[in-house]
């Protein structure tokens, strides 16, 4: 399938890019389409650096014993991963980025309700990622990523407090993203877009604005008084002074579940158009899908508890959390069921974007579906704290989510950049990554069903077998990232031009050029038609 | 931007060019300028309503944990200044609120009066509260402050008390930042209206900072009584 | 925009709020038992109604505005109503038979 056009005025139109150059014209833009730019190079540093961190853990766990470094060591490496990981990769990823760039451009607008605290958000995400990395160069943090009390608060010799405060900024971050995109939703659609032609990923990206909103300030105040308690040398989490341990947990997870909705909500809004683009379908059951996005919002608030099954909850709120756990997987997996009937029928090409989505559609099934069984009480108790639930989240986390990223990456690069990226180099990359990825984590269900348990760095000399083969996954799975890095920035010199809309996908994005112009489009879009009006047409190319 | 203001419009609205200085190019008419704003101030207050209510939330299990280490705290606490307080952030809120009047019907001298009072009535909650404090560090009740604490009159429940007079200042601390807050918004709308920016087409910046305002008031109209006056009948025991 | 409500509202709203201070001042000093915190709430919840309603001019805004206003108070009520399912409930089990 040729799409490159050789035209050589596409590059000499105006667009975003070339519009204005020097640091400055960066460091101060108000385009919502130059901010998604500084947000991709930020989350990807920070996910390399968070990857470090994961290649420090898994070489240490090629062997049974605790060899390569001691225990304070090894909980500092995966704190900082789940910290650098989480809190500076996953919550922004796809919001920030592809949300930032497309939101306002699918809306028909010419961007965002409040440029300027777009902009904001962005410097906090460096600051609150200032003070990650500081704590990480002092020394680390040992607390793990849930910072949980009163280790944190009270016993903790590590760096905790900065660590907390690069959360407590990145937070707001998060919330003014958030806040941005709710309010350009309700405001700023273009005439004839109504609520019920939102692209699928205009509606996941609403609901999870919806959630960074009313959750992330509770871990913001959570660890504030985590912060204030190690400062201050007070008792509110510590039980010697009659501090409640659980209350921590309460309230960090209050919002640190609905976070993983946050991580995962956007990706499903990539997959939606990714599955009806390569289909040349429309998306089965519309306002499903649609609902289910909030409904996953509105649900995810109700289910934290599972987390704190065994840590002293009592068992009539474990009973409750568990009961509305499996209400959660409802919506999921009526995205599943939608997008697996969207594809029936359809006319399906395999392009990297597709192959990242059918791994997403699998993977994050298993995914989800082992999360059903930690939700059930009895098998919680014997899992908990094992690398069952490592797998568990991994399979979500990044066989879903980071495979959604990856995907819409290279479905909306050559809109971005107005250049192709290989494709196929980008399908052995597809490849590394599910292999590696599969390798990597499938072990972890069956060494955390036997019972090994995480954090720890040493192991019972059985389980070495399936932990090398983990390793030697997570080798595969690092080249399988590398390679895009290398030739999404080769393509931006050496890839063949684009053009508007190289996928002939739907979509008022693709109407405008490659790259697109500063304000978006030439004259405001009027619509008229549903989203993802694919005809019946037999696949071009 | 001075480039690409007449290509932002386009050729059809080079005619309407006339339109209001303050209408931000990525909207098509202050209305929707104007909505954006307050609909945005909303989405913010409701992240501070979580903000806050994950303090009340920790503070009322502990409550329910330890009611009587809470009625001996309450013993300690100044109702008349609690109440003063409420009284004096109540007229703030009456003069805001005409403030954002004066505004939309254009009565600049007003708006400008109005605005000082708010910011008075501020600043003497502000001292109220110093004072309030300054009470507190005399009888020893602050334990943030490295050992700042003397519970000899309730010893069974000092420990406890703690912790619930962490919340108090906690709760107070952070709902006076934002009230120091809201004195600069005030600070920079009194500027902002002394050079004559507002009038009925746009008075945006003076309504989204009611709104901020208004909500900071809610968060001591349920402080008041959780803090200062529940318990209060019960004898320190 | 909509339209701006009469200076005598605004200080009849202020008036009430004022009174219901004094009240809710005076009643805590009588013992009531457990209706001390209900009332307590109830007055503060009342005054609350009417700043919002009125000193932040809810009562004429849109069904949207209305919305995120009342989501806000839902969340703060799910956020407390989950921590108490645990609290409550804790003492349901007779010691040392959890587990």
């Amino acid at each position: 399938m040729s799409t490159a056009l050789q035209d050589p005025q596409i590059t000499e139109t105006p667009n975003y890019l070339n519009q204005e150059y020097g640091w400055k014209s960066w460091l101060f833009t108000k385009d919502h389409k130059r901010i998604a730019v500084l947000y991709i190079i930020s989350i990807t540093v920070m996910f390399f650096i968070g990857g470090i961190f994961a290649s420090l853990i898994r070489i240490e766990l090629l062997t049974p014993q605790g060899d390569l470094v001691n225990s304070d060591t090894y909980n500092k490496f995966f704190t900082m991963h789940g910290v650098v990981m989480v809190f500076f990769f996953l919550i922004p990823s796809i919001p920030a980025t592809l949300g930032n760039f497309f939101l306002p451009m699918q809306i028909g607008a010419k961007d965002l309700a409040f440029p300027r605290i777009n902009l904001l958000s962005w410097y906090i995400y460096i600051a609150g990622a200032a003070f990650a990395l500081a704590a990480i160069v002092m020394g680390g943090v040992d607390t793990g990523w849930t910072f949980y009390t009163p280790f944190s608060s009270t016993y903790s010799n590590t760096f905790v407090i900065t660590a907390a405060v690069g959360v407590f900024i990145a937070g707001f971050s998060s919330i003014l993203t958030g806040l941005n995109f709710i309010v350009t939703v309700h405001k700023m659609r273009a005439p004839g877009m109504t609520w019920g032609r939102l692209p699928l990923f205009v509606w996941a990206n609403y609901a999870t604005s919806l959630i960074q909103v009313l959750g992330t300030p509770v871990v913001a105040i959570t660890l504030a008084l985590v912060g204030l308690e190690r400062a201050f040398h007070i008792g509110i989490f510590d039980p010697a002074i009659g501090g409640d341990p659980i209350l921590f947990q309460h309230m960090f997870w209050f919002y640190s579940h609905p976070a993983v909705y946050i991580m995962i909500l956007p990706g499903m809004g990539v997959i939606s158009e990714l599955v009806t683009c390569f289909s040349r379908k429309g998306i089965f059951g519309y306002p499903f899908v649609a609902g289910s996005s909030l409904g996953i919002a509105i649900i995810g608030f109700l289910v934290w508890g599972h987390h704190m099954f065994v840590t002293g909850m009592s068992m009539y709120a474990s009973l409750y959390f568990s009961l509305l756990t499996m209400l959660v997987a409802v919506p999921s997996a009526i995205k599943i069921f939608n997008w697996t009937a969207t594809m029936f029928r359809g006319s399906i090409s395999y392009e990297t974007p597709m192959l990242y989505a059918f791994g997403f559609i699998g993977l994050f099934t298993i995914g989800g579906l082992t999360g059903l069984f930690l939700a059930t009480l009895g098998v919680d108790v014997h899992v908990t704290d094992t690398y069952f639930v490592v797998a568990h989240f991994h399979y979500v986390m990044v066989g879903g989510m980071v495979l959604a990223y990856m995907g819409g990456m290279h479905f909306w690069w050559p809109k971005m950049t107005g250049r192709m990226y290989p494709e196929g180099w980008a399908k052995f990359a597809a490849l590394l990554v599910f292999v590696g990825f599969n390798l990597t984590f499938f072990p972890q269900f069956i060494t955390g069903y036997l019972g090994q348990p995480r954090r720890y760095h040493a192991y019972a000399p059985e389980f070495q077998v399936l932990n090398v083969m983990s390793t030697a996954g997570a080798s595969v799975l690092a080249v399988g990232y590398i390679i895009p890095l290398i030739y999404f920035i080769y393509s931006l010199k050496y890839g063949p031009l684009a053009g508007p809309n190289p996928w002939k996908a739907k979509g008022l994005e693709w109407q405008t050029s490659s790259p697109p112009p500063t304000f978006n489009f030439e004259t405001t879009p009027v619509v008229t038609e549903e989203a993802y009006a694919y005809a019946k047409e037999s696949h071009v190319g | 931007m001075a480039d690409t203001h007449s290509s932002a419009h386009g050729q059809s609205a080079v005619a309407e060019h006339e339109h209001s200085p303050y209408l931000r190019h990525h909207f098509d008419s202050m209305e929707q300028q104007f909505d954006s704003a307050t609909l945005g101030m909303w989405v913010f207050l409701l992240t501070e309503i979580m903000f806050f209510g994950g303090m009340f939330g920790a503070y009322t299990v502990y409550r329910s944990l330890y009611p009587g280490a809470f009625a001996s705290t309450s013993y300690y606490m100044n109702p008349a200044f609690g109440a003063m307080n409420t009284a004096v952030l109540i007229v703030s809120s009456l003069t805001m609120a005409l403030a954002v009047r004066s505004a939309r019907i254009g009565n600049q001298k007003l708006l400008q009066l109005f605005l000082i009072l708010t910011m008075i009535f501020g600043a003497a909650f502000l001292v109220i509260k110093g004072f309030e404090y300054h009470e507190h560090w005399v009888d020893m009740k602050v334990p943030l402050i490295g050992h700042h604490w003397d519970y000899s009159e309730a010893p069974q429940f000092a420990r406890q008390a703690q912790i619930l007079f962490c919340f108090y200042f906690f709760m107070t601390g952070f709902h006076a930042l934002h009230m120091v807050v809201g004195l600069g918004l005030m600070t920079t709308i009194f500027i902002m209206a002394r050079k004559g920016t507002f009038s009925p087409s746009y008075f945006t910046p003076v309504e989204i900072s009611g709104l901020y305002w208004h909500f900071v008031d809610i968060v001591w109209i349920f402080l008041f009584p959780l803090l200062y006056l529940i318990g209060r009948t019960k004898k320190l025991i | 925009m909509h339209e701006v409500p009469s200076v005598k509202t605004y200080v009849t709203i202020w008036a009430i709020l004022t009174v219901m201070t004094f009240v809710t001042y005076y009643v805590a000093q009588i013992e009531l038992g457990a209706w001390n915190i209900v009332v307590a709430l109830l007055i503060a919840f009342f005054k609350m109604m009417l700043v919002i309603l009125f000193f932040m001019n809810v009562k004429a805004e849109s069904p949207l505005t209305k919305l995120f206003a009342g989501a806000g108070f839902f969340w703060m009520a799910l956020l407390l109503g989950q921590f108490f399912v645990d609290y409550i409930s804790r003492d349901w089990m007779p010691a040392g038979k959890m587990w």
